[in-house]
């Protein structure tokens, strides 16, 4: 079995993020760059089919700057057998993403794609299911559960939706994106690490591929969350409740 | 928790010994840092976390073949720093575990050894241990009292070794002992269970609660002639196994003193004295300093000593040096951090007072700072101060 895994490199979610003062980005020096921890969770889950399935194959993708060979690097020495980098140095929009993904997937040919529901950067949740859409194929996403039949052919899927969960059967090959409950990862090991470094890493320039990556919308501008404001203390309930009226009108 | 780098070490690291580093790390703060402080109360070692360190590959991770991760040394050098973040009784565990007992039967065993002990012990499912101390020699294991004696094939092997990390624990010891009648000091593989050889803890330790101290007895244990390491006679086994082991400790330090810095710098922004952070003040910023830049320089050593030894060329009186110096600046480094941190310094709430404590052991074991004195002192005027 072929599972295609996605792998976007994004600021480590432990890190404080400053916006640029002209509103126009995030400042990316001195940040620590991670797997986005979603892609994480799909990784594993491939890796224990794999671990399940005799030969099958992980093969990881990822769309962005050169520098996302390190996030790569960091999936295939997890147990991932090979990687592919498709370097397209400007931030592409969901949607060029999912068209460059097609792209991949259509080559490779995957039984399984797995992907992350969102990145944590840009929290679009749409990459998934907008390749779907492009392929044709059936999609699964928010999935805590993920379970193959015997033969391989079927995917059942258990998704957390509001209030409860649901679960769905599809044939494949089709695209299942990651919820936070789905497992957890497993850290890369040492010898993991050394092994990866022989491990092939494919890069393919995003304009080879011949697909439309044009940004559809402009960014107008990034600003930080207001600071909090001090807290108030009061003397007595009577002046909580005259404070409520009248200041914070909520009551 | 990002790390101290005054100087910019980053540059110098290859992307593969910074995700060696970043996993190490992030091993240890979700599965050690939760446990530790119960675990130094209550004067135990998280056992639990030995077979998820050998899944890790951190025993012998720069050994090669026999399922040893095979790293260079300076990445080896960064999962001791990240291990000692944590805990020194962590990185104690797996020095013995790696820089001695496995890198003794590497170095000096029988390739039967070598295929029976190093891939188990990799993993985590074989525990070793490193007999040289006695009670009554330490700088000077020359002196030891252990003896074992050639009775038809077999060795007999009597003495008592002290100070011994993950003595009880331990599914073999590499013991030291002196040959009758040669005189000559050897290694031997003692087998737990092995009949006349018993290991009990040493309790009541100040430093290192987290981690085994053991007495090992033997009483004329019999000992098949398999049992010797073959490969070395003299004190320059184990003497090449404390090298290997010091060598780490030359990391691991470094990762004690930046938890400590880390921690002072947080508190002194934060805790405020006289309508100010307490980090405004000359005194306290005069700390800071200090303690940064006795990190940097560690960093600047350790980095330097590992790309000597990927090189095969480092000499032992550059191990004592860095030894001595980044385990002493460790130790001054966590004291200063636990008196900006005042009363709360000496709490377990802040994990300075533990790594305070550990280290006046790790600045006495593998070589005390005196000892490593004397060392690089010999090394430069050709004169002995000990003999």
């Amino acid at each position: 079995m072929k599972i295609l895994a996605t792998v976007k490199r994004v600021p480590d979610p432990e890190t404080s993020i400053k916006v640029k003062p002209d509103g126009s980005g995030i400042v990316a020096d001195n940040i620590k760059w991670v797997v986005n921890p979603f892609d994480e969770i799909a990784v594993e889950e491939s890796l224990r089919i794999k671990e399940k399935v005799a030969g099958s194959e992980v093969v990881l993708v990822s769309v962005g700057a050169k520098v996302a060979q390190e996030q790569l690097r960091t999936g295939l020495a997890m147990g991932a057998d090979r990687a592919i980098l498709v370097v397209a140095e400007d931030g592409l929009e969901p949607l060029a993403v999912a068209r460059v993904l097609v792209k991949v997937i259509e080559s490779e040919q995957p039984d399984l794609v797995v992907m992350g529901k969102q990145s944590i950067d840009d929290d679009s949740n749409a990459v998934g299911q907008m390749a779907a859409e492009l392929l044709g194929w059936p999609q699964a996403t928010f999935a805590s559960k993920l379970e193959l039949a015997g033969d391989q052919k079927t995917a059942t899927v258990t998704r957390e939706v509001d209030g409860g969960l649901e679960t769905l059967s599809f044939p494949l090959p089709g695209i299942v994106t990651t919820d936070l409950r789905l497992n957890e990862p497993r850290y890369a090991s040492l010898p993991g690490i050394m092994k990866a470094r022989k491990k092939e890493l494919k890069e393919i320039e995003v304009g080879a591929l011949g697909v439309d990556v044009a940004p559809k919308a402009r960014l107008v501008k990034m600003e930080p969350p207001p600071k909090r404001q001090a807290g108030k203390k009061v003397a007595s309930v009577e002046e909580l409740v005259h404070l409520l009226h009248t200041e914070a009108k909520v009551i | 928790m990002s790390a101290p780098d005054y100087y910019d070490l980053e540059a110098l690291l290859t992307a593969e010994e910074r995700l060696t580093r970043d996993t190490v790390r992030a091993f240890v703060e979700q599965e050690c840092l939760p446990l530790i402080e119960g675990c130094f109360s209550r004067e135990e070692f998280p056992r639990q976390l030995i077979p998820r360190l050998g899944e890790l590959g951190v025993f012998g991770a720069n050994l090669k073949g026999y399922g040893c991760a095979g790293m260079n040394n300076v990445a080896y050098g960064l999962v001791m720093q990240e291990l000692e973040r944590g805990d020194s009784g962590l990185r104690s565990m797996a020095s013995v575990q790696g820089g001695l007992a496995m890198y003794a039967i590497y170095a000096y065993g029988a390739e039967e050894q070598k295929r029976r002990w190093l891939p188990p012990m990799a993993r985590g499912e074989a525990i070793g241990c490193f007999g040289l101390t006695e009670p009554d020699h330490g700088s000077d294991p020359g002196g030891m009292e252990a003896r074992a004696r050639q009775v038809g094939d077999e060795w007999v092997l009597s003495g008592v070794k002290r100070w011994i990390t993950n003595g009880s624990i331990a599914d073999v010891a590499i013991v030291w002992a002196k040959t009758t009648p040669d005189d000559e000091i050897r290694g031997f593989l003692v087998e737990r269970g092995t009949p006349g050889y018993g290991a009990h803890d040493l309790k009541g330790k100040f430093s290192l609660r987290a981690s085994i101290t053991s007495e090992l007895v033997l009483e004329d244990v019999r000992l098949p002639a398999s049992a010797i390491l073959p490969g070395v006679a003299g004190l320059k086994g184990p003497f090449g196994c404390l090298n290997q082991a010091r060598y780490g400790i030359v990391w691991g330090a470094i990762g004690a003193a930046m938890a400590c810095y880390e921690t002072a710098l947080d508190y002194a922004l934060n805790r405020v004295q006289f309508d100010r952070p307490i980090a405004g003040f000359q005194l306290v910023q005069q700390k800071l300093v200090d303690m940064i830049t006795e990190i940097t320089k560690a960093q600047l050593l350790a980095h330097r000593l590992g790309i000597l030894k990927d090189e095969g060329r480092v000499r032992a009186q550059q191990v004592s040096l860095a030894k001595r110096n980044n385990v002493g600046q460790a130790l001054h480094t966590a004291r200063l951090a636990r008196d900006i941190l005042g009363a709360n310094g000496i709490v377990n709430a802040y994990p300075v007072i533990r790594h305070m404590l550990n280290l006046e052991t790790v600045n006495t074991y593998e070589g005390t700072y005196d000892m490593h004195t004397l060392i690089v002192g010999r090394d430069l005027t050709g004169l002995d101060a000990v003999r």
